[in-house]
């Protein structure tokens, strides 16, 4: 059974209907690459799936579960939208880490907060922290960031920051990661970092959705590549069939002018 | 004579003291409240705040607290501040917080706004409520925010108090003034101008103070 099934997805922001019946599925442990050029909806698509924005028409299912029909009148209460997410991870272009707190607090706060709500956490307090921080430290280190725990988010290159970005992610166990350009906001010399991780993330069978511009990186690392324009979904497949032999117009209009520019 | 205009001076500082802190304890939670108020998504209660802050801001402050000590005595045939020190301290006291809060508010809507939407969204995306959001997110970096502004209108309060007089209380310009009217003296005057030197000097240093232990972030 797919892990993740997205059918007839639209939204429209004023006039622009920026996705228009978006509709695809992915199984467990595998990568999902979208590509696009700026404009093309892939952003859009990822802020449904974590719920920062609300589709019109549509419905998104996580594991047979229906987590969004637009079909449904009654909204979702703050408190359903807030388990829902849970299923989602999302890693930002502009990492958007805490700056007020360290690289291991950025990771471990979201699972603090949720352990304040079970039932045993005042018998156990300090057994549940230490064992939210082992975490969040084994996280950091599988990052390669052992040594930057406690650093702030201001002391860290963006590369580091990205990779904290990932681990906080990470912390909450979600049953796939979202991945919004990761490397967009990177001087060039530190995309190879960020990139190795989410390599490495895809060899432990992560399930995935990275929305990228590294076409060479989509093609290595994704199991099935989408290629988006305008809102709707051109093409999609298995990568090297997409990347390297487009069968559609547009993709191929596409990939020329990348690999032109 | 020196120690008679000290100790009335200081007697003046104490009531100067009290509604300045008693200002701040009330106007800066109430300034936050009205600053969401600014921000509500719900149109009639965004723009009844918005209403309330223009006049607020759009009159004297001595006039609100000549309203204020006066009006209801006029209006219902009976003053509800008992008419001692404490009565005319305690008017004084209203006025100015909600005089305050609605300057705060304005200061806090900035503030809030200007940490970006991504903060927000990465603690929605983490589960968190919106409450958890405010308190272990946005606020802190609202607060760094809002020190230099915030530094200026508390600075401001501090020599505001001084409008009190206007309501007979007993603050330090009219200690100080009284030795004019009473010995002729004028030294008096420049000695309280001192006192709020000391006071405003001890506050700048404060804020500097709170800005550094906020610089470990950016």
């Amino acid at each position: 059974m797919a892990i993740l099934e997205v059918t007839h997805i639209g939204k429209h922001f004023g006039k622009t209907n920026v996705l228009k019946d978006v509709s695809f599925s992915m199984e467990e442990g595998t990568a999902l690459a979208i590509i696009g050029s700026s404009g093309s909806g892939k952003t859009t698509l990822l802020r449904c799936l974590n719920f920062l924005e609300t589709p019109d028409c549509g419905q998104i299912c996580v594991n047979g579960e229906t987590l969004f029909d637009a079909g449904k009148s009654e909204k979702d209460k703050d408190e359903e939208l807030r388990k829902k997410r849970l299923h989602f991870g999302m890693v930002f272009q502009s990492f958007n880490l805490f700056p007020q707190y360290t690289a291991l607090e950025n990771v471990t706060l979201a699972e603090r907060l949720l352990a304040q709500e079970r039932a045993d956490f005042k018998q156990n307090k300090k057994a549940i922290l230490e064992e939210i921080d082992a975490h969040g430290k084994e996280l950091l280190a599988r990052m390669g960031l052992a040594e930057r725990m406690d650093h702030y988010p201001h002391q860290l290159s963006g590369g580091q920051q990205q990779r904290v970005a990932i681990a906080r992610a990470l912390a909450l166990k979600p049953d796939i990661l979202c991945f919004d350009e990761p490397t967009s906001a990177l001087d060039p010399e530190l995309t190879g970092e960020v990139l190795k991780v989410i390599r490495s993330l895809a060899e432990q069978k992560t399930t995935m959705i990275i929305v990228t511009h590294e076409m060479a990186f989509a093609r290595d690392v994704a199991d099935q590549v989408i290629f988006m324009d305008d809102g709707v979904i051109v093409e999609q497949g298995d990568p090297h069939e997409v990347i390297d032999h487009p069968k559609e117009e547009r993709t191929k209009q596409f990939l020329t002018r990348y690999a032109q520019g | 004579m020196f120690w008679t205009v000290t100790q009335s001076l200081l007697g003046g500082l104490a009531t100067t003291f009290e509604i300045f802190i008693l200002t701040l304890i009330f106007a800066l939670p109430l300034g936050l409240v009205l600053a969401f108020g600014l921000l509500s998504r719900f149109r009639p209660l965004r723009s009844l705040v918005q209403v309330l802050v223009w006049i607020i801001r759009g009159t004297p402050l001595m006039l609100q607290l000549i309203i204020i000590f006066y009006g209801p005595g006029l209006w219902l045939g009976r003053t509800i501040w008992s008419g001692n020190e404490a009565g005319r301290i305690t008017a004084t006291v209203v006025a100015f917080v909600i005089n305050y809060a609605c300057y705060f508010s304005v200061i806090f809507r900035g503030g809030i706004e200007g940490v970006p939407a991504g903060q927000r969204e990465a603690g929605q995306v983490l589960g968190m409520t919106k409450r958890q959001i405010f308190f272990k997110i946005t606020l802190l970096q609202m607060i760094k925010r809002v020190v230099p502004p915030m530094s200026n209108e508390i600075i401001t309060l501090v020599k505001d108090t001084s409008l009190a007089r206007i309501i007979a209380a007993y603050e330090l310009t009219f200690a100080g003034a009284a030795f004019m009217k009473s010995d002729g003296l004028t030294w008096p005057l420049f000695y309280t101008g001192v006192f709020y030197l000391v006071f405003v000097g001890l506050l700048t240093l404060l804020f500097n103070y709170i800005e550094r232990r906020l610089d470990y972030f950016k």
